[in-house]
């Protein structure tokens, strides 16, 4: 099976830090393809383009409440509604590793594959006029002059927390994989069959059980541990005999 | 979604322009098979100036729907998988085929010839029907436009109107045919009144597929956005909400059934039986701004299950 590229975005870890959001613009906005549009963006009513978004939600009722921090960008669907749409072809999914691209010198901003798309993942560049997207960093992952383990989206780079784990879903052994496979992974929407190729890892609950006897050793069978020490009740303590 | 006026204006005016052209072929046709007598030759030659003026003031509309309209051209490339694009493909030539129609009328008058380029016209016109109507029911998740009806309902409207505007046009050019015309005009309008209701009611029975637990993957009932990711506004939040309330809504649609069904079937009536075309023509009128409401309507209905991720802003 062919290769399809893909981002698995751990709900469990993601802290809702920004971090992938403006790691991403500044990368995107810096490349071959022209800037990504930013309008006053220290002003009343700022606005611009951006491939990713950290959306917040909260999940149950007020005092049994989860905040579930979520990022959102392209899914790079397997069967994208949005690429069979375009008229003029400037969408399209690469074979060689299932990336969905648009071709900014093609686009002629009619906005058809936005409304294709049931995620809201496109957005029309205020001042280019054409349809931007997600392009899983295909600038970046293919570079020879940068060092392998920085061949990654930038998103993924900036992560503090690797809630984003890059590679190739159809390779069963890949980290991705292992992942979507090991900790439950889904897709959005699955009901509209787009085959989304980024997953999400769900929350999880963390607990520890501690039992006494790992506190305290009660067997103690070579009879060397000591008791946990106890003073006596009047002997000094610590703040008696400072002066801070 | 939000209507996009380009887009509005598109599709009323090439609709109209589409159904003249039908009206005028019929008139023909139903000459050819003599239940009438053949009108003039300038019946049908400034009848299709009409058409293409109908058609040409709907291509220029549409330009202001694109970014880049100087790269138009290239949106004829994807024909083989986009109705958009075959929309852009067939709209020229159904225009040529009209400009050839009438040209053949006002050069040789009617025969043979207009007999076969109509065909081909009429053919073609319900073709653009079907692109228009389709780029909007191929998207699976509006579930408002998802039906036949939507590409049924453009065919209708766009009958409707364009058959309206030729009892107009046979009150100035063929007086002998406008009581048929008119009696066509009204069984349409009837059709389609009966075919834009049923999609009014399929649509005040569908229930979204999508959901909030479905879009974020968390199965709780219970959850609330509480950011979408910016404080201002983004493509998503400006191109995919109406922006008016439920109230305003329903006071568009029960406007725009009036406007487009009762209103102008009662000028209609009128027009005909005092053979008035100016009442005739401000018929036409009254409908074609009642179908810029309908269309307003279409496209404001229709709920994007995007808008599910931008609820709240903070
Ligand atoms: S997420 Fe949207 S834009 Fe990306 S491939 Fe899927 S449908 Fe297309
Ligand atoms: S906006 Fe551009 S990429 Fe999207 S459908 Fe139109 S031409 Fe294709």
């Amino acid at each position: 099976m062919s290769k399809q590229l893909a981002l698995v975005i751990d709900l469990n870890v993601c802290v809702g830090c920004h971090a992938c959001v403006t790691s991403c613009k500044e990368w995107n906005t810096s490349g071959a393809a022209g800037f990504l549009s930013d309008d006053r963006p220290y002003g009343r009513d700022p606005t611009g383009t951006f491939f990713n978004r950290v959306q917040t939600f909260e999940v149950g009722e007020f005092p049994h409440t989860q905040t579930v921090h979520f990022p959102k960008s392209c899914l790079h669907c397997e069967d994208p509604p949005c690429v069979p749409v375009c008229p003029t072809g400037a969408s399209y999914k690469r074979a060689e590793d299932g990336i969905v691209l648009v071709d900014y010198d093609k686009c002629i901003g009619c906005k058809y594959c936005s409304w294709a798309c049931p995620y809201g993942a496109r957005e029309l560049d205020e001042h280019q006029k054409v349809m931007k997207k997600c392009t899983l960093c295909v600038d970046r992952i293919y570079d020879e002059h940068l060092p392998a383990a920085e061949r990654k989206p930038a998103c993924v780079m900036a992560c503090p927390t690797s809630a984003r784990l890059f590679g190739d879903v159809h390779d069963a052994e890949s980290a991705v994989s292992r992942a979507i496979r090991d900790a439950g992974g889904y897709a959005l929407m699955p009901e509209w069959g787009t085959h989304p190729a980024n997953h999400y890892l769900p929350r999880r609950k963390t607990e520890i059980t501690l039992h006494r006897d790992e506190l305290e050793r009660v067997d103690n069978p070579l009879k060397i541990d000591g008791k946990l020490p106890k003073p006596d009740v009047k002997a000094p303590s610590l703040d008696d005999s400072t002066t801070w | 979604m939000r209507p996009a006026f380009s887009v509005i204006f598109l599709t009323t005016l090439i609709g109209a322009g589409q159904g003249l052209f039908v009206a005028l072929y019929s008139a023909e046709f139903g000459a050819w098979l003599s239940f009438w007598a053949m009108p003039s030759a300038q019946y049908f030659s400034l009848g299709c100036v009409l058409v293409l003026a109908l058609l040409g003031a709907g291509l220029f509309a549409s330009f202001f729907h694109l970014g880049r309209p100087e790269r138009a051209w290239r949106s004829a490339a994807m024909w083989r998988n986009s109705w958009l694009s075959r929309e852009v493909i067939v709209l020229p030539l159904f225009m040529a085929a009209v400009a050839a129609y009438g040209l053949a009328h006002h050069l040789r008058g009617a025969g043979d010839l207009t007999l076969t380029l109509g065909g081909a016209g009429v053919a073609l016109a319900l073709l653009l029907f079907v692109c228009t109507g389709m780029i909007y029911a191929c998207l699976p998740f509006l579930q408002e436009w998802h039906t036949p009806l939507t590409v049924i309902n453009y065919l209708l409207l766009g009958c409707a109107s364009g058959f309206l505007l030729s009892t107009a046009w046979a009150a100035v050019q063929a007086p002998a045919l406008l009581v048929t015309a008119a009696a066509w005009t009204a069984g349409v309008t009837l059709v389609a009144l009966v075919m834009r209701g049923a999609a009014l009611v399929r649509d005040a029975s569908l229930r979204p597929k999508s959901t909030l637990q479905t879009a974020i993957g968390v199965k709780h009932p219970r959850i609330a956005q509480k950011a979408q990711g910016f404080m201002g506004g983004s493509f998503n939040t400006r191109d995919f909400f109406h922006g008016k309330s439920f109230a305003w809504l329903r006071l568009v649609k029960w406007g725009f059934l009036l406007l487009v069904f009762p209103l102008p079937l009662a000028l209609l009536a009128g027009g005909a039986a005092l053979a008035s075309w100016p009442v005739l023509a401000a018929a036409f009128l009254l409908q074609y701004l009642g179908l810029l409401i309908e269309r307003w309507f279409f496209f404001a209905q229709a709920r994007h299950p995007q808008n599910l991720y931008y609820q709240a802003i903070s």
